[in-house]
C-alpha cells in the first residue's frame, strides 16, 4: 500500500499535460469475499494538484473510481522545469504526496 | 448473488459506518476539503444535485462527454469530461446506473484546463454524464450511452 504514484507532466504547446497513475485498491465495500463476508470499503476520497506549491485543483472521488486510479489534466502556463506535485487522502485517514517536474 | 436493493442496503451502511470512522480524521488535516459524503450516496441527478444545493441541470453542447461506446470491462472505463466554456467551477462525471451516481468531482481553478479524464467502474450499461457547475449557478451537461459487456461490481 501507498506505493508511489507515477506522475507524469509533458509541455504541450503553452499547457502541461499531466497524467497520474496512483496505486490503490479503490474496495467499494459492496464486494463479498470467499467467506461470505462484505470487504470493507477503502478507496482515495481527495486528490489535490499543485503546481509549483500553489493549489490548482482538488478532486472528491467515490468508490466508482476504478482501481489504481487514473487522472488526466492540463497545467495552463505551466513551462519545463516546473514542479507538480499530487497529494491523495484515503477513507482511513492514509495519504501520500508524489512530485514530478514538467518536461 | 443478492439483489440489487440488498446490496445498496448494505453498502449504504457500510459507507455511514466508514464515514463516521474514516472522516474526522481526514477533516481535522488543515488541506483537507470538506468531503461531500452525502452527494456520493444521492441516487438520480435530481437528488444529486439537491445534495450539493445546485439548481436544475440542463443539456448543453459546450460540454463534452468522452468515453467508449462499448466497455469490455466495467472494472476500468475511461472517461472524460470537458466544456469550452469559462468560468467553471467544478466538473462531474456520473454513471446513472451505478450504487451512487456521482463517481467523481473535480474542482477547477484558473489554472487548469476546463477537461479531466480518469476511469471510473461500471456495474451495467448506462448513461453517463458529464456535469459542468459554472461559477455564475448555471449547471450544464452531456450524456452518452455506455455499454458494458462485463460489469466491474461483481465479485
Amino acid at each position: 500500500m501507498a506505493d508511489p504514484m507515477k506522475i507524469r507532466a509533458q509541455m504541450a504547446g503553452d499547457k502541461a499535460t499531466v497524467r497520474v497513475l496512483m496505486a490503490h485498491e479503490m474496495e467499494t465495500g459492496q464486494r463479498k469475499d470467499s467467506a461470505g463476508k462484505a470487504i470493507p470499503a477503502w478507496y482515495i476520497q481527495t486528490v489535490s494538484a499543485k503546481h509549483n506549491d500553489k493549489p490548482v485543483m482538488s478532486a472528491q472521488w467515490g468508490p466508482a473510481v476504478a482501481k489504481n486510479p487514473f487522472l488526466q489534466f492540463n497545467l495552463k502556463g505551466a513551462k519545463a522545469g516546473d514542479k507538480v506535485s499530487i497529494t491523495w487522502v484515503d477513507n482511513k485517514g492514509d495519504t501520500r504526496t508524489d512530485e514530478a517536474v514538467v518536461s | 448473488m443478492k439483489t440489487r436493493r440488498e446490496m445498496l442496503q448494505h453498502g449504504a451502511a457500510v459507507a455511514t459506518l466508514l464515514m463516521g470512522a474514516g472522516l474526522l480524521p481526514a477533516t481535522a488535516r488543515a488541506q483537507a476539503t470538506g468531503y461531500k459524503a452525502a452527494a456520493f450516496e444521492t441516487k438520480s441527478m435530481a437528488e444529486l444535485m439537491k445534495a450539493l444545493g445546485a439548481g436544475a441541470p440542463t443539456e448543453s453542447k459546450d460540454v463534452t462527454i468522452t468515453g467508449p461506446d462499448i466497455a469490455e470491462n466495467g472494472a476500468v472505463v475511461p472517461l472524460g469530461a470537458a466544456t469550452t466554456l469559462a468560468g467553471v467551477k467544478s466538473l462531474l462525471i456520473l454513471v446513472e446506473k451505478n450504487p451512487s451516481i456521482m463517481t467523481s468531482m473535480f474542482e477547477l481553478t484558473d489554472a487548469v484546463e476546463a477537461a479531466v479524464n480518469t476511469r471510473v467502474k461500471m456495474g451495467q450499461s448506462s448513461n453517463v454524464y458529464a456535469v459542468a457547475m459554472m461559477n455564475d449557478g448555471r449547471v450544464l451537461y452531456a450524456q452518452k450511452e455506455v455499454k458494458v459487456t462485463l460489469g466491474g461490481c461483481g465479485g
